[in-house]
């Protein structure tokens, strides 16, 4: 356990206190003087020293903090009724179906909707094919009102790829990958569309503002949610324009943050949601829009591939859709199961590299790349949803996780999910003689009524198809398993099995395996990381402490480096993490690059130390997708 | 100062100087200008404009050629506007201003520049409804003939300004609406003070730094060093919502807002070829012969 000294800005050890006085009050000086983060340097009981990387007030309270004394702390507060986390399919269908209740049973009800992205839609990203069920029931009419599904699906198609060669599969009905009846769409459009049908509705929508924490009642229910702080500086002191969050209380919260949430991470240690579930498995999906030649353009086509450039036990693979908006565009990406086991692995190299397969060359030539994007995904299913309700706030959409792996779709069980814990909600806050034993509400309604729905039978089904991966013939062996097993009995045999444990846990050490030799990226169908991250778009106020926290920063080249030849250099489809050359000599020091950061989550998941934690930085920061 | 090459550029060769300028390719005017007005006793009337935002890097140019891409792509307040914002509150906040009023033009979009503005201080905002066609050719020229009406109406004394729109760059309207109203202009200020009837302003030049006493009513363009914005805070906007926004059009300003300019073609800029290597001068100069340099 660390304790930050309260005279100078020095880590301490229990009953050790390196205390370099008149270095620490020149470091201090120097932050006061231009807010340039400076190299102070914490020194510990080891030889070395490690320049701070981390100064976010999550790993160094403020309260602790001298920069910080004096400084005005109180926060503005306001009372909704609902208070929903998330501006994402869940959230905002959530949000809908309150309001449609409420107008129903004319009863005032004031939700409001916070959302970290500048406008609603910004940091949507998925493939996507929407099966309309769960749209449907929300709003029946919504053709007539524009919903923005403008491709529905004409052809379906699935290969294994190898290196040279295409051999197609044959979907059979019944396979949870047919796609008849499902629309191609721009989940960031659908989203927009979805946040004015809101906005029509009453809902209030707050894009631009992240929440950053979770306030509870003394009786340890929770009773909102603080939005971020601004103007704080990069080495964590207060600016002059330094402006404390608000505060949002209300009888519900609705946690709707996406795939490994943070606000979520911290609650599942608060209420201790996850005792009875497996833990979470993702995968990372790394996205391109493309406007293609026209003669190659068959809207309505879907394609999905297995197999190359991934071996046999990498779980992953990659999709292609032709979207009929008006010009030729396709949507295409590529999945990597974060159960990867080699440290060498660079998903976004993988889907560089797979672009060059003679089938997607085809497709791609002539074509103009307009957008880039990447974001982790959910693929534990049915064995790792968690419990979902607690005193005070629920957890919808893809935050605990419904997606259906098999199918690659999670938007129509985020949504329900979502309509379930508004409905629910809805009857307990109006129910004039509700006695809640908390002052947060608690509403395990929610629990049964998931149940009762085809949420869960669908999840069921199709539980033990993922984790049939595990097995030596990898890929084979799954897709043999799948085809015997839910082909005839539809997930009805009896046994469930187990995930393979959590993701960061999968890596061996680099010396026990082979570095990958990718190709130099062409400039024409493969490109490089950098210009990939310029555009998705994304930007952050580059005054600010990095978000990217590690709870301790010698962590990363002691043990990141050392034992897995830094794999977060590899996996982060952004270039956050680099390791350069110390300036002072010999060794490595970690550079967090905290402003390419696209808001993925796989940091935070894949680390082998699970060291970082991913923090909301300030709001509207991020990538700025459009329609992807 | 270099009024007849802008003009020129609008019509002709837009990529290359927004360009040069910020290193992004340019934009079709998205201007919602928003001057503030200030009452006697100053009212400040700002201009609030919505550009594409400006970390926004890849901008498309429109299958047909008449302009960019604008659906979907994330706009916010031009920064340029956002300072000047922030100096007319400041104004406001030391009580040397009675009123300042956010004024934007353009579609239905624009209202949440307005509440932004609202959100940092300003008291009211007025939208110009301008949409479509309208829009697209909405220049300089238009903007200013509706703020030199407005500035009549609402006899504003002040009007501060960005000093150019980081989408189109032309830096024209603060000058164009100081020339129609005939009243001083103090432009690319990096410092204002109020000093009883007077306004001083410190002025960005090439040679360095400039300082001017113009009269009061007068405008005001707001350079990069005049402030630094505060940050839109959550309660602020909620409360902004409370604010009253009017929406006037153009036709009963009297403003006729149809464009003296056509944009014949819209191009990106060209690839950038890749440079050559050479081992010794000898190699150098045969290179440049042949490439009919010298």
């Amino acid at each position: 356990m660390v304790l930050s000294c309260s005279v100078c800005d020095v880590i301490v050890l229990p009953f050790i206190c390196i205390f370099k006085a008149r270095r620490c009050i020149r470091a201090l000086k120097a932050v006061r003087a231009e807010h340039v983060a400076p190299q102070v340097y914490s020194t510990r009981w080891s030889s070395s020293t490690v320049p701070r990387i981390t100064t976010h007030y999550t790993v160094y309270p403020r309260d602790k903090d001298p920069r910080w004394e004096g400084m005005e702390m109180e926060r503005f507060a306001d009372e909704a009724d609902v208070v929903i986390v998330g501006g994402g399919p869940a959230g905002l269908s959530a949000a809908i179906r309150l309001k449609q209740l409420a107008n129903q049973h004319e009863k005032e009800l004031r939700v409001c909707v916070v959302e970290k992205a500048s406008q609603i839609g910004a940091h949507t990203l998925s493939g996507a094919c929407l099966e309309p069920t769960a749209l449907n029931e929300l709003i029946p009419d919504w053709k007539e009102r524009g919903a923005p599904l403008n491709t529905p699906v004409t052809e379906d198609k699935f290969a294994i790829l190898t290196e040279k060669y295409r051999i197609p599969v044959p979907i059979l009905p019944g396979l949870p990958m047919n796609n008849h009846g499902n629309y191609l769409v721009r989940l960031g459009h659908f989203v927009r569309w979805l946040g004015e049908q809101a906005e029509e509705l009453g809902v209030e929508l707050y894009p631009g503002y992240a929440a950053a924490e979770v306030l509870f009642h003394e009786d340890g229910s929770v009773k909102g949610i603080a939005t971020n702080d601004v103007g704080i500086g990069k080495d964590g002191s207060p600016k002059d324009v330094f402006e404390r969050g608000m505060e949002l209380h209300a009888k519900v919260t609705l946690f709707g943050e996406g795939c490994h949430g943070h606000l979520a991470k911290q609650l599942y240690k608060q209420f201790n949601l996850r005792e009875n579930c497996e833990p979470q498995t993702y995968a990372i999906g790394l996205k391109e829009l493309w406007v293609i030649d026209e003669k190659k353009w068959r809207p309505g086509r879907t394609e999905h591939s297995v197999g190359w450039p991934l071996n046999r036990n990498t779980y992953g693979g990659s999709f292609l859709y032709h979207l009929n908006e008006g010009e030729p565009l396709v949507a295409l990406g590529f999945v990597v199961g974060l159960d990867y086991t080699n440290p060498y692995l660079s998903p976004f190299r993988e889907f560089q590299r797979w672009k060059h397969h003679p089938s997607i060359m085809s497709t791609l030539e002539g074509g103009n790349r307009i957008a880039y994007g990447a974001r982790a995904l959910n693929e534990g299913g049915f064995q790792s949803i968690p419990k979902l309700t607690f005193p005070g706030g629920m957890l919808i959409g893809c935050s605990p996780g419904f997606m259906n792996v098999p199918k690659i779709k999670g938007t129509h069980t985020a949504m329900k999910s979502g309509m379930l814990a508004a409905e629910t909600a809805f009857s307990k806050i109006t129910d004039e003689n509700l006695q809640s034993e908390t002052a947060g509400l608690y509403i395990p309604e929610y629990k049964e009524a998931l149940e009762k729905s085809w949420i869960w039978k669908e999840l069921y089904a199709v539980r033990n198809i993922r984790p049939s991966f595990h097995n030596y013939f990898g890929l084979y062996g799954g897709m043999l398993y799948t085809g015997i097993f839910y082909w005839f009995l539809r997930g009805k045999e009896p046994w469930t099995l187990k995930h393979n444990g959590l993701d960061s846990a999968q890596l061996k050490p680099a010396k026990d395996c082979a570095p990958i030799e990718y190709p130099k990226p062409d400039g024409k169908i493969s490109f490089d990381l950098l210009s990939s991250v310029a555009l998705s778009g994304t930007n952050h106020e580059h005054d600010q402490p990095p978000h990217l926290t590690l709870k301790d920063d010698s962590v990363p080249v002691a043990q990141n480096l050392a034992i897995y030849d830094g794999p977060e250099q590899r996996f982060c489809p952004a270039g956050v993490y680099e390791y350069v050359p110390l300036e002072t000599g010999d060794g490595m020091r970690l550079q967090i690059n905290a402003q390419n950061c696209v808001h993925c989550k796989t940091c935070d998941i894949k680390d082998p130390s699970q060291n970082i934690n991913w923090v909301v930085p300030e709001g509207s920061g991020g990538p700025a997708y459009n329609g992807m | 100062m270099h009024r007849s090459s802008e003009v020129k550029h609008l019509a002709s060769d837009f990529n290359t100087r927004a360009c040069e300028c910020f290193g992004q390719p340019p934009v079709q005017p998205f201007e919602s200008h928003c001057p503030v007005l200030t009452d006697r006793t100053v009212r400040v009337q700002l201009k609030v404009l919505k550009v594409k935002d400006g970390s926004v890097f890849f901008i498309r140019v429109k299958p047909d050629r008449t302009g960019v891409v604008t659906d979907g792509v994330k706009h916010s307040m031009n920064p340029f506007c956002e300072i000047a914002v922030e100096e007319a509150v400041k104004l406001k906040e030391k009580k040397l201003v009675k009123e300042v009023v956010a004024v934007s033009c353009g579609p239905q979009q624009v209202q949440e520049t307005i509440r932004t503005a609202l959100a940092m201080g300003a008291d009211r905002g007025i939208h110009v409804e301008v949409s479509g066609k309208d829009y697209e050719t909405l220049g300089p020229l238009q903007v200013s003939k509706i703020f030199a009406a407005l500035a009549k109406k609402e006899q504003a004394d002040l009007i501060i300004l960005g000093k150019q729109a980081i989408d189109d760059d032309c830096n024209q309207t603060g000058q164009m609406t100081a020339a129609l109203l005939d009243w001083p202009q103090g432009t690319f200020a990096s410092e204002v003070t109020l000093e009883a009837d007077k306004l001083k302003v410190v002025r960005e030049i090439d040679g360095g730094l400039e300082t001017i006493k113009i009269n009061l009513p007068a405008v005001v363009t707001a350079d990069l060093r005049l402030n630094t914005p505060r940050y839109a805070t959550l309660p602020n906007i909620m409360k902004a919502k409370k604010k009253k926004i009017t929406n006037v059009k153009p036709a009963d300003l009297g403003v006729d807002v149809s464009s003296r300019l056509e944009v014949l073609k819209v191009d990106e800029p060209p690839q950038r070829q890749s440079g050559v290597k050479v081992e010794t001068v000898h190699d150098l100069v045969e290179k440049l012969k042949e490439a009919g340099r010298i």
